[in-house]
């Protein structure tokens, strides 16, 4: 089992490494954009969650 | 050239035409048919019986929608010969990747709950039960992929595509009025007004019509298949002749329950088809067959776009075209998202139909992060080359991405405050 475990972490090693660089460049102000879309996203997904746990009580 | 002579010579070039289609069409046609699976069943069903006629135009809205954000797919993969988790994690990096693929995986096994649930509701109506739908339909698909080549899959998807058209005489068996249709059902309108559920509704069907997982779909399926850059203007042909069916099939299930189910509140499409048996009995066997078929064609599709995403970024082999000793961690993904998905519906007293609705509302919430991705590479002129986006193209895109997130903020609105719509 701790094989398996450290055999996926290099997996998942090799895998940052061979990403690491991006194609395509982005600015700053983009990225930033990107990253309060997703947590913007992630929240209504949330608020989903919520009505649907809400309904599912009720 | 006397006349004969020529229409002999246009009728062998529309051959030669249709041959070439033919052996280039699949990807297209399987995404947009898959699209109205079970869960998309249920939400027509469910608009047809709440809103009638009424929101008909909003769906005929979603055919230009579905073909522009899924003929980037056809000219990604051609061109990259990539997949799309692939291109993702190229494009961007490891960071936005895993979020990407953390997406489409929570979105898939969720959708593929979904499946199973229109699978086993649906033969439930013929009195066979939960269990052995499960069992019958993960041995079904498992022989399916392991046949070991990607054409025969695909004949096999496009089988059941075909199969999706039985809503069709369906709906011309319930007699419905085409002045009615045309009055209530073309002129844009919002029944009811601005409210939430009317939000729900609408989200529901845009997330029937595209979600995350067709984007990573298309573009594996296109890259399995050998597409090459001179195909695409094919594949963009296979593309929207797949999103006019969807749509068509959509308004068919629209108007057949919208006609005999009208004020009905429908929960789900199974419910809606043990009621139209009580006054249409064969319309309502069609419409349990066409449930089936939904989910079991969604389900094909939908395990494997997991199943070719972890490959592509694990670096195992994903391709339809090995076997299971080629490639034993992509049927390994196949199989666990397809046996613990299925697995949900025997969970005795789980609210299966509350699911399917949120389900579709979930997937359309997470769209505009997998198209904002889709955009920007479509843009990378150094890599698409004459392929890559025009203005309009990104106009389009680019709007598709702004309604979605305006409607899911208004959405979201309307759960924090229940009463601000009315």
């Amino acid at each position: 089992m701790p094989r398996r475990l450290s055999q996926l972490m290099r997996k998942f090693q090799s895998i940052h490494v061979r990403y690491r660089t991006p194609r395509i460049g982005m600015t700053p102000a983009v990225r930033t954009w990107l990253l309060l879309l997703r947590m913007y996203l992630l929240l209504l997904v949330a608020l989903m969650l919520y009505k649907f746990v809400s309904l599912v009580v009720a | 050239m006397n006349v004969f002579a020529k229409l002999y010579y246009r009728l062998r070039k529309a051959a030669k035409a249709m041959q070439l289609y033919l052996v280039i069409a699949g990807p297209g046609i399987v995404v947009m048919v898959a699209d109205n699976d079970a869960g998309g069943i249920t939400t027509y069903a469910a608009t047809g019986a709440k809103y009638g006629y009424s929101l008909i135009w909003f769906l005929l809205l979603l055919i230009p929608v579905a073909y522009y954000v899924q003929e980037m797919t056809v000219r990604l993969g051609a061109v990259t010969k990539r997949g799309h988790a692939e291109a993702i994690f190229a494009g961007f990096g490891a960071f936005w990747g895993w979020f990407s693929l953390i997406d489409l995986m929570i979105v898939d096994w969720l959708t593929l709950v979904t499946e199973f649930i229109g699978m086993t509701s649906a033969l439930e109506i013929f009195g066979i039960p939960g269990w052995l739908t499960y069992g019958a339909v993960v041995l079904l698909l498992g022989t399916i992929v392991l046949n070991g080549r990607y054409w025969t899959w695909e004949k096999i998807a496009l089988l059941f595509c075909a199969l999706n058209l039985v809503y069709i005489p369906g709906a011309f068996m319930v007699h419905p009025s085409l002045d009615q249709i045309v009055r209530e059902g073309l002129l844009p309108n919002l029944p009811g007004g601005f409210n939430g559920q009317l939000f729900f509704f609408l989200m529901a069907n845009i997330g029937t019509t595209i979600a995350p997982w067709m984007l990573f779909f298309q573009q594996s399926a296109v890259v399995d298949k050998g597409l090459l850059e001179k195909d695409i203007p094919w594949g963009k042909f296979d593309t929207w002749l797949g999103s006019v069916l969807t749509v068509v099939v959509a308004v068919f299930i629209v108007v057949v329950t919208g006609t005999v189910l009208r004020g009905v509140d429908i929960d789900s499409a199974a419910q809606a088809s043990s009621q139209l048996q009580e006054t249409h009995r064969w319309v309502g066997t069609f419409m349990a067959i066409g449930l089936f078929d939904a989910g079991l064609l969604g389900a094909i599709c939908i395990s494997l776009a997991s199943s070719w995403a972890f490959g592509e970024i694990f670096g195992w082999a994903h391709s339809l075209n090995t076997n299971i000793k080629e490639a034993p961690w992509f049927y390994a993904c196949y199989f666990f998202t397809l046996v613990s998905a299925g697995a949900v519906v025997l969970i005795p007293g789980a609210p299966l139909v509350l699911i399917t609705l949120f389900v579709q509302v979930v997937a359309v919430t997470l769209l505009p992060a997998a198209l904002v991705f889709l955009l920007l590479l479509l843009n990378d002129r150094e890599n698409m080359g004459e392929y890559a986006n025009t203005p309009l193209q990104n106009a389009i895109g680019g709007t598709i991405v702004v309604l979605i997130v305006v409607l899911s903020t208004l959405y979201g609105l309307s759960v924090l405050f229940p009463g601000l719509f009315g």
